[in-house]
């Protein structure tokens, strides 16, 4: 009997475990996570803003695994792909003929010296991860004002509109609050812009400076010291209250394994996701190195892709499907209003319709109420289409129909520039 | 694709001036490109452009910044001291590989 073997029952490997069972008839599939609960990661963005709490975020993994795949709960320490088995802390020995490796990426805060210190979640938050967002919610809950930085230390990290989306709800929020004019908030970023690409780097960062946040960009954090940011350069940035994104890096038994990048990232073909060293693994989701954002939607189109692929290739046939890199978020803007953005390893975000060109319902690239509604349905939607591996109304390869092409003049930048 | 003759030399380079053919680079192409953009050449700075070119040519892709530092022998702090700013955008158009795809 051939043995599939998944590491990691999130987003990725609960959806990929979904999805095959059915299609591999008379094969032991086998998911293994240390943890027992399922978070809804998207949620954690609102929480530090009292709109969400915990048990709104949390349902047990077992829940959304098939009959017929056996769940071991423990934690990974190797992979030997020599041996074709994977070793568990407890001395348990998985072996397999397949492997797909799923355990994401994951907020590293000792990556930086001076996070974890006396000041970690007293002035100094992350809101990746439920404990930072619960605490981050307690500051801000009787918070009076001074300065605030929103800090990305190091790309890649998953989800990275979050922390632009994380700026826009705090203004939103210190506005209802009735103490904005108190506050000054800092939008700290190693990005030459707002964002990755022109367009959208071009629309996120007018709307920044439109809610007064103060953009500093190409800034790469070295070492925080005495409530200041430093870079390598030398520049500091000074705050009261620091919301940072820690380095985000892979599983450690990845890098122990060999199998991973500078990030502990598993580098794969961009468009199949078989390991460029083993013929029987693949990465999926975040614990992947590919050039595209590291988010759920694209877990869930990488997944849809590597199904029919990976059927095939174990029959012996060609992989024919290939991934593009599409990529869909709803960006939250703040005053109930959010943006959508949709694009791929080739396309930039642009503006226009989706997903029906034209009709909609839904914006690209522009603040909208709609898209606000969209983004906090889709939590059910994750639950009860996406995890389960239910088909989902929207196209899994990108479109470029209702998308306005890029002006010729917005993407030129000049060298000088540099 | 747009052509710029960089040190008497005909170079194919994309909308940035990123040079797009590997092999049309060499030493004086990049002592050229470098002084385009401010940096007279040093010892440390050919150590990086000698790295990033070995490295494309193996992965296929330029690295990134923590990989470069991880596996030249030139710190993140020299880096910026090498190559002020940007330095991963400077040192990949220094050594004539694609802008590094700034992850999205």
């Amino acid at each position: 009997m051939k043995k599939l073997l998944v590491l990691g029952a999130g987003t990725a490997g609960t959806m990929a475990v979904n999805k095959l069972r059915p299609r591999l008839d008379g094969w032991d599939i086998t998911i293994v996570d240390e943890d027992e609960l399922h978070y809804y990661q998207p949620g954690f963005l609102f929480m530090p803003f009292g709109k969400y709490s915990r048990r709104d975020l949390i349902k047990p993994k077992r829940t959304f695994i098939p009959d017929g795949v056996n769940l071991v709960m423990g934690t990974i320490e190797i992979v030997e792909p020599e041996n074709n088995q994977v070793l568990l802390t407890n001395g348990t020995v998985l072996p397999y003929d397949y492997l797909i490796i799923a355990t994401g990426t994951h907020p590293t805060p000792e990556e930086t010296p001076g996070l974890e210190s006396d000041d970690w979640y007293q002035t100094i938050f992350d809101f990746y991860t439920i404990d930072g967002a619960e605490a981050l919610a307690k500051k801000l809950a009787d918070w009076d004002g001074g300065k605030l930085v929103v800090n990305i230390i190091e790309m890649p990290i998953k989800c990275p509109v979050a922390p632009l989306e994380f700026a826009f709800l705090a203004d939103s929020f210190f506005k209802e609050k009735g103490i904005r004019n108190n506050v000054h908030i800092e939008y700290v970023t190693p990005l030459p812009g707002a964002f990755t690409k022109p367009v959208a780097s071009e629309h996120l960062g007018g709307m920044l400076a439109e809610r007064n946040i103060t953009l500093e960009s190409d800034f790469y954090l070295e070492r925080v010291e005495d409530g200041k940011l430093i870079s390598y350069d030398e520049r500091e940035v000074d705050f009261d209250l620091l919301v940072t994104v820690p380095v985000n890096m892979g599983s450690e038994f990845v890098g122990r394994s060999g199998l991973g990048d500078e990030f502990r990232h598993v580098p794969v073909d961009k468009h199949n996701f078989l390991s460029t060293k083993f013929e029987n693994i693949f990465a999926l989701g975040d614990a992947a190195a590919l050039p595209t954002s590291k988010a759920g939607s694209v877990a869930h189109f990488a997944v849809d892709v590597f199904t029919d692929n990976f059927v095939d290739y174990v029959g012996g046939k060609p992989m024919t499907e290939a991934f593009d890199g599409h990529a869909n978020c709803f960006i939250e803007s703040g005053d109930g209003k959010g943006m959508l953005i949709d694009f791929n390893y080739d396309v930039e975000p642009l503006t226009g319709k989706y997903p029906v060109p034209g009709a909609g319902p839904f914006s690209l690239l522009k603040e909208t109420q709609l898209n606000h509604w969209g983004k906090l349905a889709f939590r059910w939607i994750y639950w009860n289409v996406l995890l389960p591996g239910r088909p989902m109304p929207v196209p899994t390869l990108m479109s470029m129909a209702g998308k306005n092409p890029v002006e010729q003049t917005q993407t030129k930048q000049q060298v000088g520039g540099m | 694709m747009p052509t710029a003759t960089i040190s008497g030399q005909e170079v194919t380079v994309d909308d940035e001036g990123f040079m797009t053919e590997y092999d049309q680079w060499n030493e004086d192409v990049a002592a050229a490109l470098a002084s385009q953009i401010g940096i007279d050449l040093g010892e440390g700075h050919w150590q990086v452009i000698k790295f990033l070119r070995e490295d494309y040519k193996e992965q296929g892709e330029t690295p990134m910044l923590r990989r470069v530092a991880n596996m030249s022998g030139v710190s993140t702090k020299e880096l910026f001291l090498l190559f002020p700013k940007k330095p991963a955008k400077k040192m990949a158009y220094i050594a004539g590989v694609p802008k590094p795809h700034g992850c999205v």
